[in-house]
């Protein structure tokens, strides 16, 4: 049976710069303080007390943009970051205690990658099997298998560092499926592939999650979340804002639909009107010139909205309008696009 | 202790390099052959220097050699693979706890000091040309001093590797191991420098210095060298520090 993890409260304040492979793309810098001696002062609020379970054998995501506290989540679970509070329980064993032990259940693919460039790519392979144990025997069939099904075997004896991006990413995802663990991590997978490549990835999560395999994956792509994870967790500045799954996060969107709506300036009146109409629930302002309209329904609105700008004698300049999808969602619950 | 993955890695380390061995070996032997055919070939044909400084000099560049190569072969890749390339990070996630992939590390070094110290022996003596008086009388103390220092050259190389930063290598050189070298009693025995009191005193830092008079003791015990139990005793007491500071500072490098 597959293996489940527990989050609870995990805490992580960053008192130096980390290494610049292990922040992400960007960081979370909001907690900063400058002074003259950068060093001493730095402070980033990683975390700030996350709890969350995950449950055997599902797909679970965790959405949020850079910086959210997705890559520190990873970090720890997968025993690399050391939190400040907290603990981190996969399966029955406690990360930050039995390291050693996390360690042989689980595969970790990073998001940039780490291959051993010393080494060709089968020879990654094969070296990754022995540090988890492998016989030669099963180590040379399962390499061969893997450097297959992600269709790098015409380039498996040329050395890894001559590879382009996406065929170290797939690598690597090969590698962390090497020793077939229990849990498999994937920090933004897709991010460099092209489409073609990121379908057949996504097959490939499929079919190791049919094997009864936990996955827990990171993504900032909307489309991501949603075809793959059966559950998510939406986190921002180091907390958990939603969770649940995709389609219980796209009903909680107030009616579902959401008109993003852009004028030259918005008037009190005209902010009480917009809200008045019918199927609208919530009226959010958005700096001076702007709205966001959730309503029930959506294109059939526009005409009203038009009259209403008119009577208040303010030029609609652009609408747009979203279907219920977890980026608006993400856009529901912190006033920012995920891409912001 | 899961010594399967344990010696995985040796094994990997060994394959990647014998993949490496031409570049290896030429980083390793050229400079100390450069070194050997300067002092003690051109110079004393030349009678610049006396014939004996060949017996002084070979036991001395055999440390060097053998120092620097440990370092090189710890500290440069730890410095690359931690902090740009992360390659360390697959290491790290084997079934093994972090402590010994530092220890591997330095296995690693060990040997590769080893051999860099080994192969100067008889590429310099062919190199000396006639008139070297080097011996293998000693052969204990010899095999003692040289794992000694091997650990000494490795252990230093996890340390430096694991506390300086990307941006200040060339500064390791230049404040680190170019003083090592010139004060490591490698060219002249230690008993020369009375003529220098305090120096005399302060080089006694030097791991260096252990290693070539070590060495000299070993090899060529008729040119003057401290005492076996000497050498043996400080090159414990540094190798033991050097690897705990070294191991102590892989795992906090380990861990953000």
């Amino acid at each position: 049976m597959g293996i489940g993890i527990r989050i609870e409260e995990l805490r992580k304040v960053y008192d130096t710069p980390p290494p610049m492979a292990a922040r992400g793309a960007a960081f979370a810098r909001a907690g900063m303080r400058s002074g003259r001696n950068e060093k001493k002062n730095f402070e980033v609020v990683a975390l700030a007390g996350i709890s969350l379970e995950i449950r055997p054998g599902e797909v679970y995501g965790l959405l949020g943009p850079n910086g959210a506290g997705k890559s520190t989540t990873i970090g720890i679970l997968t025993t690399r970051v050391k939190p400040n509070g907290g603990r981190a329980l996969l399966g029955e064993y406690d990360v930050w205690k039995e390291p050693v032990k996390v360690k042989r259940l689980i595969g970790v693919v990073p998001q940039r990658p780490n291959l051993d460039f010393a080494l060709t790519a089968r020879e990654i392979l094969l070296f990754h099997g022995a540090y988890f144990g492998q016989t030669a025997r099963e180590r040379s069939r399962r390499a061969a298998e893997l450097l297959e099904k992600f269709k790098l075997t015409d380039r498996a004896d040329h050395m890894a560092r001559t590879f382009s991006g996406g065929m170290m990413q797939r690598l690597s995802i090969a590698r962390a499926m090497m020793h077939d663990p229990e849990v498999l991590f994937l920090d933004e997978p897709s991010a460099g592939l092209d489409p073609q490549t990121r379908l057949l990835l996504w097959e490939i999560i499929r079919d190791y999650n049919r094997l009864g395999k936990t996955i827990v994956l990171t993504t900032h792509n909307m489309d991501e979340a949603d075809a793959l994870c059966d559950r998510l967790a939406i986190i921002d500045h180091g907390r958990i804002i939603a969770r649940g799954t995709p389609s219980e996060l796209k009903a909680s969107i107030p009616g579902g639909h959401l008109l993003r709506l852009r004028f030259d300036r918005v008037p009190e009146p005209l902010a009480a009107a917009l809200q008045a109409l019918p199927g609208v629930l919530e009226v959010r302002p958005v700096d001076s010139a702007g709205a966001d309209v959730y309503a029930d329904r959506g294109g059939t609105l526009i005409p009203a909205i038009v009259s209403a700008a008119q009577a208040a004698d303010v030029e609609l300049r652009d609408v747009s309008i979203s279907e219920p999808s977890l980026e608006t969602l993400f856009l529901h619950h912190t006033g920012r696009s995920l891409r912001d | 202790m899961n010594w399967k993955t344990f010696f995985a890695m040796l094994s990997r380390d060994a394959h990647v390099a014998r993949r490496n061995l031409l570049p290896l070996l030429l980083q390793n032997l050229l400079q100390p052959l450069l070194l050997v055919f300067v002092f003690g070939r051109v110079l004393t044909t030349g009678g610049m220097m006396a014939a004996r400084f060949k017996d002084v000099m070979l036991p001395g560049v055999i440390a060097i050699s053998m120092a620097l190569s440990g370092v090189q072969a710890v500290a440069m890749p730890l410095m690359v693979e931690f902090q740009f390339t992360r390659e360390i990070e697959d290491r790290l996630l084997a079934p093994m706890a972090n402590g010994w992939l530092a220890v591997e590390k330095v296995i690693a070094g060990m040997v590769q000091a080893l051999v860099a110290g080994l192969v100067v022996i008889p590429a310099a003596w062919l190199v000396l040309g006639s008139g070297v008086h080097i011996s293998l009388r000693h052969p204990f103390e010899f095999v003692a001093v040289c794992l000694l220092v091997s650990l000494f050259s490795a252990a230093g190389g996890l340390t430096l590797g694991c506390s300086v930063g990307q941006t200040q290598i060339g500064l390791m050189f230049s404040l680190v191991l170019a003083p090592m070298m010139m004060f490591g009693c490698a060219y002249y025995p230690w008993s020369m420098l009375s003529a220098f009191p305090g120096l005399q005193y302060a080089v006694l830092i030097n791991p260096l210095v252990y290693a070539s008079e070590g060495l000299r003791g070993a090899l060529a015990p008729q040119v003057p060298h401290m005492p076996a139990y000497v050498v043996v005793g400080a090159l414990l007491a540094i190798d033991i520090a050097l690897l705990v500071a070294g191991v102590r500072q892989f795992r906090k490098k380990a861990l953000s």
